[in-house]
């Protein structure tokens, strides 16, 4: 990001300004889906968790300039995800791991 | 004994080593965080049907410290583009915002353990329960008295939003009808155990960002004046933070005060 010497600031705040608009605008289509009346749980926890990743993208990408990094770092995260990835997938492995002879009530 | 690759980039990883440290740093704490949201996501699926809290947080105080947090991300990175841009007259501005904006994030965020803390779930002698925001509680009365009103059946507690629309009421309760009496603190169920647990993590988190920000904006300052260079990098890394910090509450946010 070295070549920002050249950036004209007030352009950039403009910028910075599009992506607080989308990041409020995505946190107000939560709310908003979290209060839809005839749609399961399940179904608005999955559409509430899908904008907040699109949230998530836009200040990974945008603010903390992941659309622009260097090879490293996306070497580094491949790796957090793979981590992360696993760290769920046990989660999801134990719920159905019970010992022998489990009774559920 | 001169520290190499503050500014300059490290010839094999393309990225001065600041960078790669704070990246390593994130890692782990995506890790951490993760490793408490899975734990969020195994008790919430493993719960019956109907007993997970829905409804329990203050949105209007959710969504007003995500306005915050966001506003900040904002301030945080023209901050860093006003040093890069070489104008420490608007660095201190959007960055002194930001140290701002977290103090204001950590004050509602203590305006919310309050109201948890100050609500109670009475249950009385004769099998009701009483629900709602205690008023007065003092032990050398013979009554409490609470804004709130009865339930018959501790599954009506769980979902509040559903009650919202009615009316909490002032109710006084005499002490000799009270079987167990407590507060909505971290000790009483899961759900707040969790909510506890996950947020005061990341308040800890926004404090030790905000904590950098300041030196950074004060008595760091100084490092301006003989290498701007290093110190524009400095202000880069506390950035990176401050929006890795941000990311957490993304999430946070629906998960606690939507689903």
């Amino acid at each position: 990001m070295n070549e920002l010497h050249s950036v004209d600031f007030r352009s950039y705040g403009w910028r910075c300004l599009y992506v607080l608009v989308a990041v409020l605008g995505t946190t107000a289509l939560m709310i908003w889906i979290s209060f839809l009346p005839h749609y399961s749980w399940a179904a608005k926890a999955a559409l509430i968790l899908c904008v907040a990743c699109v949230n998530a993208g836009l200040v990974a990408g945008f603010l903390m300039h992941l659309f622009s990094e260097k090879k490293m770092i996306y070497t580094l995260l491949a790796f957090v995800a793979v981590c992360c990835a696993g760290l769920m997938g046990l989660t999801i492995y134990a719920m159905h791991d019970m010992p022998p002879g489990t009774v559920f009530h | 004994m001169e520290i190499p690759y503050v500014v300059q980039p490290r010839p094999d990883t393309g990225v001065y080593n600041a960078k790669v440290g704070i990246w390593l740093f994130l890692a782990s704490e995506v890790m951490l965080f993760g490793a408490l949201f899975s734990a969020y996501v195994l008790l919430r699926v493993g719960a019956e049907p109907g007993t997970w809290p829905h409804g329990w947080q203050n949105l209007t105080l959710g969504t007003i410290n995500t306005v915050i947090l966001a506003t900040s991300a904002i301030t945080t990175l023209l901050a860093w583009v006003a040093c890069k841009t070489r104008q420490i007259g608007r660095f201190k501005f959007f960055h002194g915002a930001t140290l701002l904006l977290a103090l204001t994030f950590l004050g509602v965020k203590s305006e919310e353990y309050r109201e948890h803390l100050n609500h109670y779930e009475i249950q009385l002698a004769d099998g009701r329960i009483a629900e709602g925001d205690m008023r007065e509680n003092d032990p050398k009365q013979d009554d409490v008295l609470i804004d709130g009103r009865y339930v018959m059946d501790e599954k009506e507690l769980y979902d509040l939003r559903a009650q919202r629309e009615t009316r909490p009421q002032a109710i006084k309760i005499p002490r000799a009808q009270i079987k167990e009496m407590e507060n909505y603190g971290p000790w009483h169920n899961t759900y707040l155990a969790l909510y506890f647990t996950l947020t005061g993590l990341h308040a800890l988190h926004v404090l030790g960002g905000g904590l950098v920000i300041g030196f950074l904006w004060g008595p760091g300052r100084r490092l301006w004046e003989t290498n701007p260079e290093q110190f524009t990098n400095r202000v880069e890394i506390s950035g990176l933070f401050w929006h890795f910090v941000d990311l957490v509450w993304i999430f946070l946010f629906p998960v606690l005060y939507l689903m």
